[in-house]
């Protein structure tokens, strides 16, 4: 998943794959261009062309609709409080597992990886079940004007809970990879824990981070199932844009539909734009100072 | 549609907004929670009725609107979703507001005339231009090589009261023999290839994904898909026998309390009932309770047949557990 693990890795299926004849690898490329045209550049095609397909005037006029803006607003908070507290929360943990050794810490990392294990619906229920009326907390909540489930919390909740392992998830590895070795330097030569993370460990682990980030986003954005048990699918109010998309898709405004859908898949775009430029930069933070010393690098 | 279209009348407006805010007249926000068909009708009566409201009350007045499966949205409703009213497909999912919640009265149901539903509708059969399989009543439905569309009755209101139409078909063929109807309609959902969660979700499969030979559809849905997808492409029957379909409403006590909307919230219930409402609900292809609007679009409904959900059924609350709970004649039957 890091940059150094997928160099490696092309690394290796270059070498081996230059063995086979010329034939058989543009069967091989063919096919997975095939697959790809198919599955990928099909369908991304067609939501654009379905978009524009009464013109530009129609397409604007979609995303100008109030609850069209209401709903990219509300994506756009959501994802604004989601990502940076995942962000801050994805380097904590990621730091404490990699680092160090302490009771419970095989404990938080299954919980790290919980929110990947269970379907997306499911985490919305849960949230109806400690938050909803006929939940834990839901009488007491109603009581006290207090609202989540139905409502921008209950979204935001939903959203922050699918996402928290893209930070996390991205960060652990490239830190057990990194070692501890450098930190342990720093503070022998007398810098303070803060220092160390700012001057050290932040700086080695940037690229990766930013990857964390990049993704974390794009789902933060592009969630449905969680969003859509907590929503109550108010139109202009608790829609986000992939609720408003299957709003306008089941009241057969098909050009309006594929206009927010084009925005999410724009967002698909620039996000694989991003992660490869991501890669790009990783792969060559890792080769220069490898091609500067005389060492291998790091598996 | 330009109210504003004059600077002098504009500002004039303004100024009425800024007087009556002045003079104390409240602001108000109402959700109205409802199915899947009603999203068009709604759109235009919440607006109509917002400025009624408004040049008679003053102060502003915001419509909201969430839909979904009318059983999903009793749901949300239950689980603290704060709507004002309910409009729902049946009323066995109001019923449930009381049963599990306490959120209204036992007796909402009388609380507004016509069984609390100021429009109707019934189940009609949409088939493709032309008919190609000459499909002309229920009993079409189950000859071998016809695909019929409908939504789940576990999760749909629509494909409930659509499943009761055909009961009652199937009862008297087979005249009055319970197993009769039980095989009848065991054929009929044989023939079903996609049993989507809605009735919504079950048009735009026939309609948009072109799959089925037959949807079984409320009236009002029927007709919709005609003014959208063309009457060049599809065709409503009418069966020889339906079912009178009562999609009622109520206000949600527990909320409007809550919120202190009551006044604007029954206002909003009852202008259903006036000359506008059932004016825009003709409109919306659902048929009139008002003799004089119903008189002035009668030629544009089809004369069925009808069974009563009451007489026919024995009401809601028997028609469920009969037919549509856990163990049920539907889970007997499609479990097969």
């Amino acid at each position: 998943m890091t940059g150094t693990v997928s160099r490696h890795a092309t690394g290796t299926v270059r070498r081996r794959g230059a063995a086979e004849p010329a034939w058989v690898r543009r069967i091989l490329i063919g096919a997975a261009l095939a697959f790809l045209a198919l599955l990928v550049f099909a369908p991304l095609a067609a939501v654009f062309h379905e978009a524009l397909r009464k013109g530009a005037g129609a397409y604007a006029a979609a995303l100008a609709d109030p609850a069209a803006r209401a709903a990219i607003r509300l994506t756009l908070l959501a994802a604004a409080i989601a990502v940076p507290l995942n962000l801050v929360f994805g380097v904590a943990a990621a730091w404490a597992i990699a680092k160090f050794r302490f009771p419970g810490r095989s404990l938080l990392l299954t919980l790290i990886d919980l929110p990947f294990a269970v379907s997306p619906v499911v985490s919305g229920l849960i949230y109806m079940l400690v938050f909803g009326a006929q939940g834990w907390f839901g009488p007491w909540l109603i009581e006290h004007g207090i609202r989540v489930v139905f409502a921008v919390p209950g979204i935001v909740l939903a959203t922050i809970f699918v996402t928290f392992p893209f930070v996390a998830r991205e960060l652990i590895p490239l830190m057990q990879a990194q070692g501890s070795e450098e930190e342990e330097s720093a503070i022998v030569l007398g810098a303070g824990g803060w220092t160390t993370f700012v001057r050290v460990t932040l700086p080695n682990i940037r690229w990766g981070l930013l990857y964390g980030v990049v993704l974390c986003n794009a789902r933060a954005m592009g969630e449905f199932g969680a969003v859509s048990v907590v929503s109550g699918h108010i139109r202009g109010l608790t829609t986000t844009m992939p609720l408003h998309v299957e709003i306008l898709y089941n009241e057969y405004n098909f050009v309006a539909a594929f206009a927010v859908a084009s925005l999410l898949a724009l967002l698909a775009l620039v996000t694989l734009v991003l992660k490869n430029l991501v890669e790009w930069h990783a792969a060559r933070a890792a080769v220069v100072p490898a091609a500067e010393s005389t060492e291998p690098a790091p598996p | 549609m330009k109210p504003h279209s004059t600077p002098p009348r504009g500002a004039l407006a303004a100024l009425a907004a800024l007087w009556a805010s002045a003079a104390g007249a409240a602001d108000f926000t109402l959700l109205n929670a409802s199915y899947d068909p009603t999203r068009e009708f709604y759109a235009e009566y919440n607006a109509a009725f917002a400025r009624q409201w408004q040049a008679s009350h003053g102060g502003r007045l915001t419509v909201n609107q969430s839909h979904g499966g009318s059983g999903k949205q009793a749901r949300s409703v239950l689980e603290g979703l704060e709507a004002d009213v309910v409009t729902l497909a049946l009323a066995y999912d109001i019923d449930a507001l009381h049963r599990v919640g306490g959120l209204l009265p036992a007796d909402w149901q009388s609380r507004l005339p016509d069984n609390s539903a100021p429009y109707t509708s019934t189940i009609v059969l949409l088939v493709r231009k032309g008919n190609p399989k000459g499909i002309r009543d229920w009993d079409d439905l189950v000859k071998p090589g016809v695909a019929v569309i409908t939504p789940n009755p576990k999760t749909s209101g629509g494909a409930r009261w659509n499943y009761l139409a055909a009961w009652a078909y199937a009862t008297r063929a087979a005249g009055g023999d319970e197993a009769g109807a039980r095989a009848f309609i065991q054929a009929l959902f044989k023939n079903v290839p996609v049993l989507d969660s809605g009735a919504r979700g079950s048009t735009t499969t026939f309609l948009q994904r072109g799959i089925g030979d037959v949807l079984i559809s409320w009236e009002n849905e029927a007709f919709l898909a005609l003014r959208e997808f063309g009457a060049d492409r599809f065709e409503i029957v009418a069966p020889s026998l339906s079912i009178l379909a009562e999609p009622p409403v109520a206000i949600v006590d527990k909320v409007v309390d809550r919120r202190g909307t009551r006044a604007v919230a029954e206002a909003y219930l009852k202008h259903l009932y006036s000359e506008e409402g059932q004016e825009l609900a003709a409109k919306h292809f659902y048929r009139p309770r008002l003799a004089s609007v119903a008189a002035k679009h009668a030629d544009r409904f089809p004369r069925i047949p009808m069974v009563e959900i009451g007489r026919e059924f024995g009401g809601w609350a028997k028609a469920q557990a009969v037919h549509f709970s856990d163990g049920g004649t539907f889970d007997r039957i499609y479990a097969r």
